[in-house]
């Protein structure tokens, strides 16, 4: 928790001690307040008649009042500046600690975990901050200020107080050590509920087709049976809570004043002694009235501090969970780090030359001993089983990972050496799985930096290129059209050949296309193929593929098995001497197409 | 967690269904209701077997509130004893049976408090329960043609955020309303019972204060606003960036995203710091006005002592009468906010619960049982009810013999699955018949088509539960021998086996298994079920070319002496078709085998040929 803290601007730093500082004065206002009080009511006992010293004694209470009223808006001031600037800073920080993680730190994390810590957990830090500044600090101070003030009084009246006080954290810690591990359960009850809904609102034709609603439906009450269970424990335990509460405050006054009944009668009054005596004791007796009456106001702000005190206790946890997980993230250190080489002699060449690569975490290396090279305008094909490593290869060629053994060469040079900016200026890479951003077509096409000014020329060729131009022009703006969060709005194939005309937009030197033809029909895959053929023939082509006829034309295929290359050759010669590529082959084609 | 609906974009963002804690609360969404009225009435009536426990809840609130009210009058008999007896003996007896009297109020009230509680707690759980069981409930009677992309998270924010706030109105806002109301007008009265010169005193100062609070809180309320939707910005964006990780480190955008995203984080910066501040003026601002009250009552106290109308018990009285009148505005304020909230919920909540639900069939009694499986598409139309003039499917006829495997080809979007789902009145015909068996299936309960038909579709679906409940899946009366049998056919009994727990391993997230082992689990389901005929959607387009053969194999298994319907990506596993039928843009355009087809040299010739172009 204290370690988060660290990220703070010294600024602020500086801001929350003056805070510290203004709450002191704060609770010195509010504590003074039933001093004045008090003076009242010893005015109100003695008769005193002057209407004046009412309105001093008022106008002193008033005074302050207003200066703690101030100097609580003050803090509140101040707490709401260092909260949002705080949460602010963080934020950033996270994101853009996020944004140079490799794909080995966001894997370890998990997009969505990433995307809860940058929101929701930076939520729960600054209200905890915001409160924190006001509650936080005013309750310890309030508490101990208040005590101080009536402890020397009245050891009776104290006694009053201290036994509302235990009254009220026993009930509480009772009630919250009870409740507490039922809070966590209400929401694994939950999860579990939203599960249910989700499994049957994803596998809806399923559940039709076996006509398993009731099943479905079982299974959800039951569920639903065991989150009322716990639900209607809890609240009714909490039901407990306000009136406790309210009956504290309230006898807590009939207490004292009952108390300080006694106390007031047992000063006598000497019936038989002097006028003098007798003055001096009924004063005596109206100055205890008027402890009475301020002392009734301070019991409720020492209660009232507990009790803040307590739900203070009762949110640090949360708090302490949420500023663990944003400094997990924050202390992980990148592990795919740039170079300084901005340039290199050769264009459009990429070797692998005895690579290796083990997940991290994982017991057994998923790419092992790979070495191919690829010349300027080549076509190397990769094909294999699921988890043969295709994918890896090609992450370990764009650099989203490093290779754990053996070297990747870019136009000669390791790839590590180059800065990520040239790196992508040289290789273009259009993963598995399409992203699209909620922006226009051309946005999305022409995304990014790669050394020059893409045109709405080049966005226009890449779209066509890429087999996309008809279906952007049928959208309502043309290229200038939305694209909703996530692509909702366009299908999987449209959405992959939008992720292929940014690569090409890009104009790289290295093409690198991961299973990008899998949600298109065979028509327009082998229009898309011809376009990369004739358009992008400088362009060095790395391509997975599951289809052979998607790769047999390539200058090279390199065939992969559990990580290792079993085939590398052209089509005929696999065919000829790589029983794996055969195989595969034969399971689409038969033998006389494939003649 | 990400929580798409259907709500337009720049509506706030809501919590996600794990967004709130045991003590979370702050403001309500600050969504308002069409049809604030009809929403609670709805609510009202769907509470309507509660009623009676309700109303005894109301009755104790109110109960409670006039207790807490008497009590100022008590104090005031107590201090004036103190104040009498201070220059002489204080009635030691009368204060000690006024402290006993004002003990026993506060307790009875305490208890009547609590007693509203935990009616009210019990009454907001079971409605809660019952609310969430009915939109399970209805998730499955509502058409297929709902649950459109994007329409999971709604109905999860549904069920749990709005039930959710539905049940906080219920728990809180109504008893306190009941409670603040009780509190306000018996305050008022007790007030003006008691000295009208100081209840005056009392009021002003506490209107004053409320007309100011009312000023700041209108004036926050565009900031909370600005808060929510500047958030809702900022937390899509990190969403999409963080989804898009990759795409941003390939294409060199790290600079410009985080300058957009730089832009986001200083407006939620401003929206924050302005809607905290202010919100946080509210606060001494209402401690200061109290102050106020209290000394104007104390001052015009006074003066009133002085002239000999009131005693001093009054004063003490009335500085608790100005705590206990502002109190009740208060919550009634803040109430009044959280009702708002509420009717919005409720009316998105009534609004699925009335939702058209597919055609009632109870009173079809027709049955088919164990059929031969000949299937006729009889002129068949269709066209979604959303745009019932762009017809999806025109006039598509076929005949399919028992024992025959057909099927679907053609481009994406050309109504392959349409197909499907009319064949399994997931959608119902907008013209002409499909028969089974010379049934039309408008005329069998669509329970009684379903069981005709076993499915394997692209999506996996498994779900968190033991290999074995979801193999076994709602079929009834299957033997172990059974579902092995079928496991082995299917090439998986080996893999489940070697599981840590077999057949009984939960099935969650963190089992490994691949696409291709949950396709054959899906297959070897279809196979337990055992219908008399089959339907295969794309069931080999997620698994690669070497996993498909196995795959391949159990599907021929499973379709051999069964009608089937096959829809797939990859012609070359449905070269053996006996009826293959060519659909593009919602029409079958070729029908025939594989070998008329391509000698007919049209669309599919094309389609089959484009595979093993050469190109480069």
């Amino acid at each position: 928790m204290i370690k988060i803290f660290r990220n703070m601007k010294s600024r602020d730093v500086w801001l929350s001690v003056l805070c510290l500082l203004l709450v002191c004065g704060q609770v010195y206002f509010d504590l003074k307040l039933p001093d004045y009080t008090a003076e009242i009511t010893v005015l109100i006992s003695s008769e005193v008649t002057e209407m004046s010293e009412y309105i001093t004694s008022g106008a002193k209470m008033l005074g302050c009042a207003l200066c703690s009223a101030l100097l609580t808006v003050v803090v509140g001031f101040f707490a709401a500046r260092i909260a949002s600037d705080f949460s602010f800073d963080v934020r950033e920080k996270l994101f853009r600690k996020v944004s140079a993680f490799g794909s080995a730190e966001i894997k370890k994390f998990s997009t969505a975990s990433l995307i809860t810590r940058t929101t929701n957990d930076i939520t729960q830090i600054q209200m905890i901050i915001a409160m924190g500044l006001q509650m936080m600090l005013r309750a310890p101070i309030m508490a101990v200020w208040a005590i101080i003030k009536i402890v020397g009084k009245s050891w009776q009246l104290s006694a009053v107080v201290a036994a509302a006080v235990a009254v009220v954290v026993v009930s509480l810690v009772v009630l919250l050590t009870v409740m507490i591990p039922k809070f966590r359960i209400v929401q694994k009850q939950i999860d579990d509920v939203n599960r249910l809904t989700e499994e049957n609102l994803s596998g809806i034709r399923v559940v039709r087709a076996f006509n398993a609603e009731k099943y479905q439906e079982n299974k959800f009450e039951k569920a639903n049976g065991s989150l009322m269970k716990t639900q209607l424990f809890t609240g009714r335990g909490m039901a407990f809570l306000s009136p406790i509460m309210m009956f504290v405050q309230s006898a807590v006054s009939v207490g004292i004043y009952y108390v300080g009944a006694v106390l007031i009668n047992d000063i006598t009054i000497p019936m038989d002694g002097t006028a003098e005596a007798m003055m001096a004791a009924v004063a005596e007796r109206g100055v205890l009235l008027g402890e009475v009456v301020s002392f009734s106001s301070y019991a409720l702000y020492v209660i009232m501090s507990f009790v803040m005190l307590l739900m203070i206790f009762m949110m640090l946890p949360r708090a302490q969970v949420s500023a663990n997980r944003i400094n997990e993230v924050l202390d992980t250190e990148v592990s795919v780090k740039e170079g300084i080489a901005n340039g290199s002699d050769e264009t459009g060449s990429i070797e692998f030359k005895d690579v290796s690569f083990r997940y991290p975490d994982a017991s057994e290396d998923c790419l092992k001993h790979i070495s191919f090279t690829a010349k300027k305008g080549e076509t190397v094909a990769f094909i294999g089983a699921t988890g043969s490593g295709k994918s890896t290869l090609v992450n370990l060629a764009s650099r989203l990972y490093d290779a754990t053994d053996g070297e990747i060469l870019i136009d000669g040079k390791e790839i590590k050496e180059y800065t990520f900016e040239t790196l992508y200026e040289k290789v273009g890479l259009v993963p598995q799985k399409a992203v699209l951003f909620a922006d226009s077509v051309k946005e999305n096409v022409s995304f990014g930096n790669c050394g020059r000014n893409v045109t709405d020329e080049d966005v226009d060729e890449a779209l066509d290129i890429a087999q996309a131009t008809d279906f952007v022009q049928a959208l309502d703006d043309g290229v200038n059209s939305r694209i909703a969060q996530g692509g909702m709005n366009v299908s999987g194939g449209q959405k992959q050949r939008l992720s292929i005309a940014r690569a090409i937009a890009r104009k790289p030197e290295i093409l690198i296309l991961d299973d990008t033809f899998s949600a298109l029909d065979y028509a327009t895959d082998k229009r898309l193929r011809k376009r990369i053929a004739t358009d992008c023939g400088d362009m060095t082509c790395l391509i997975v593929a599951q289809r052979v006829g998607t790769i047999r034309g390539a200058d090279r295929i390199v065939v992969l098995d559990e990580g290792e290359v079993v085939g590398m050759g052209t089509h005929d010669e696999l065919m000829a001497n790589c029983p794996v590529y055969k195989e595969i082959a034969l399971s689409q084609l038969s033998e006389a197409e494939l003649a | 967690m990400p929580e798409r609906n259907r709500r337009p974009s720049g509506a706030p963002m809501r919590r996600g269904p794990m967004g709130r804690g045991p003590m979370g609360g702050g403001m309500g969404s600050g969504q308002k209701a069409n049809d604030m009225g009809g929403a609670i009435r709805k609510l009202v009536a769907y509470c309507r077997n509660y009623v009676v426990w309700i109303v005894l809840a109301m009755l104790f609130a109110a109960g409670g509130a006039v207790l807490t009210i008497i009590g100022p009058d008590q104090i005031s008999r107590l201090t004036d004893y103190i104040y009498d007896g201070l220059s002489s003996t204080i009635d030691m007896d009368g204060i000690r049976s006024v402290a006993l009297l004002l003990v026993g109020i506060y307790l009875t009230s305490a208890v009547l408090s609590f007693l509203q509680h935990f009616i009210m707690q019990t009454v907001t759980q079971y409605t809660s329960r019952r609310l969430r069981g009915d939109i399970d409930m209805k998730i499955n009677r509502l058409p297929l043609k709902y649950f459109t992309e994007g329409a999971i998270g709604d109905v999860l924010s549904r069920m749990t955020n709005d039930v959710d706030m539905i049940g906080q109105a219920l728990s809180n806002s109504l008893a306190t309303m009941v409670t603040s109301v009780a509190q306000f007008i018996g305050c008022l009265i007790m007030m003006y019972y008691t000295n009208w010169v100081m209840a005056t005193t009392t009021v002003v100062a506490t209107i004053v204060g409320l007309v100011l609070m009312v000023v700041i809180m209108s004036h926050s309320q565009k900031y909370f606003t600005a808060r929510q939707e500047s958030l809702g910005d900022l937390n899509g964006y990190i969403e999409e960036m963080y989804n898009g990780h990759d795409i941003i480190r390939i294409s060199n955008a790290e600079e410009e995203v985080l300058e957009k995203f730089g832009s986001l984080n200083q407006r939620v910066k401003d929206a924050n710091f302005y809607s905290q501040f202010l919100s946080g003026l509210m606060q001494p601002l209402m401690t200061f006005i109290g102050n106020v009250g209290y000394v104007a009552v104390c001052i015009v106290g006074a003066a009133l002592i002085i002239n000999g109308d009131i005693t001093f018990g009054v004063i003490t009285a009335f500085l608790i009468y100005t705590r206990l009148f502002e109190q009740p505005l208060r919550q009634i304020a803040q109430s009044m906010t959280q009702v708002q909230s509420c009717a919005a919920a409720a009316e998105r909540v009534f609004d699925f619960l009335d939702e058209e639900e597919m055609e009632d069939e109870t009173a079809k009694t027709k049955q088919i049982g164990k059929v031969n499986g000949t299937v006729e598409f009889s002129h068949v139309k269709f066209a979604y009810p959303s745009a019932p003039e762009k017809e999806i499917i025109h006039d598509f006829s076929a005949k399919v013999k028992p024992g025959q495997k057909v099927a679907i080809v053609g481009p994406t979007g050309a109504g392959k699955t349409t197909m499907v789902n009319l064949l399994m009145r997931f959608f119902e015909t907008t013209g002409g018949r499909i028969l089974i068996d010379g049934v039309p299936t408008t005329e069998l309960s669509r329970q009684n088509v379903h069981d005709q038909f076993g499915m394997v579709l692209q999506d996996t679906w498994l779900f968190e539960g033991t290999v074995r409940e979801n193999l076994v899946y709602n079929t009834e009366g299957v033997t172990e021998e059974q579902m092995i049998c079928a496991c082995k056919a299917c090439g998986i009994h080996h893999f489940i086996s070697a599981l840590p727990h077999g057949y009984d391993t939960v099935l969650s997230d963190n089992t490994a298994i691949s696409a291709g082992q949950k396709q054959l689990m899906t297959i070897a389901r279809a196979m337990i079920q055992n219908s008399p005929m089959l339907i295969l959607d794309e069931a080999t387009s997620s698994v690669d070319t070497r996993t498909e053969i196995i795959t391949q194999q159990a599907m021929d298994k499973l379709t051999s002496n069964r009608t089937s319907f096959v829809i797939a990506h990859r012609l070359s596993t449905i070269k053996n078709a006996d009826i293959i039928l060519v659909m593009r843009g919602g029409d079958i355009v070729e029908q025939g085998n594989h070998e008329e087809l391509l000698a007919k040299g049209g669309f599919y010739a094309d389609l089959y040929n484009s595979q093993f172009e050469e190109t480069a």
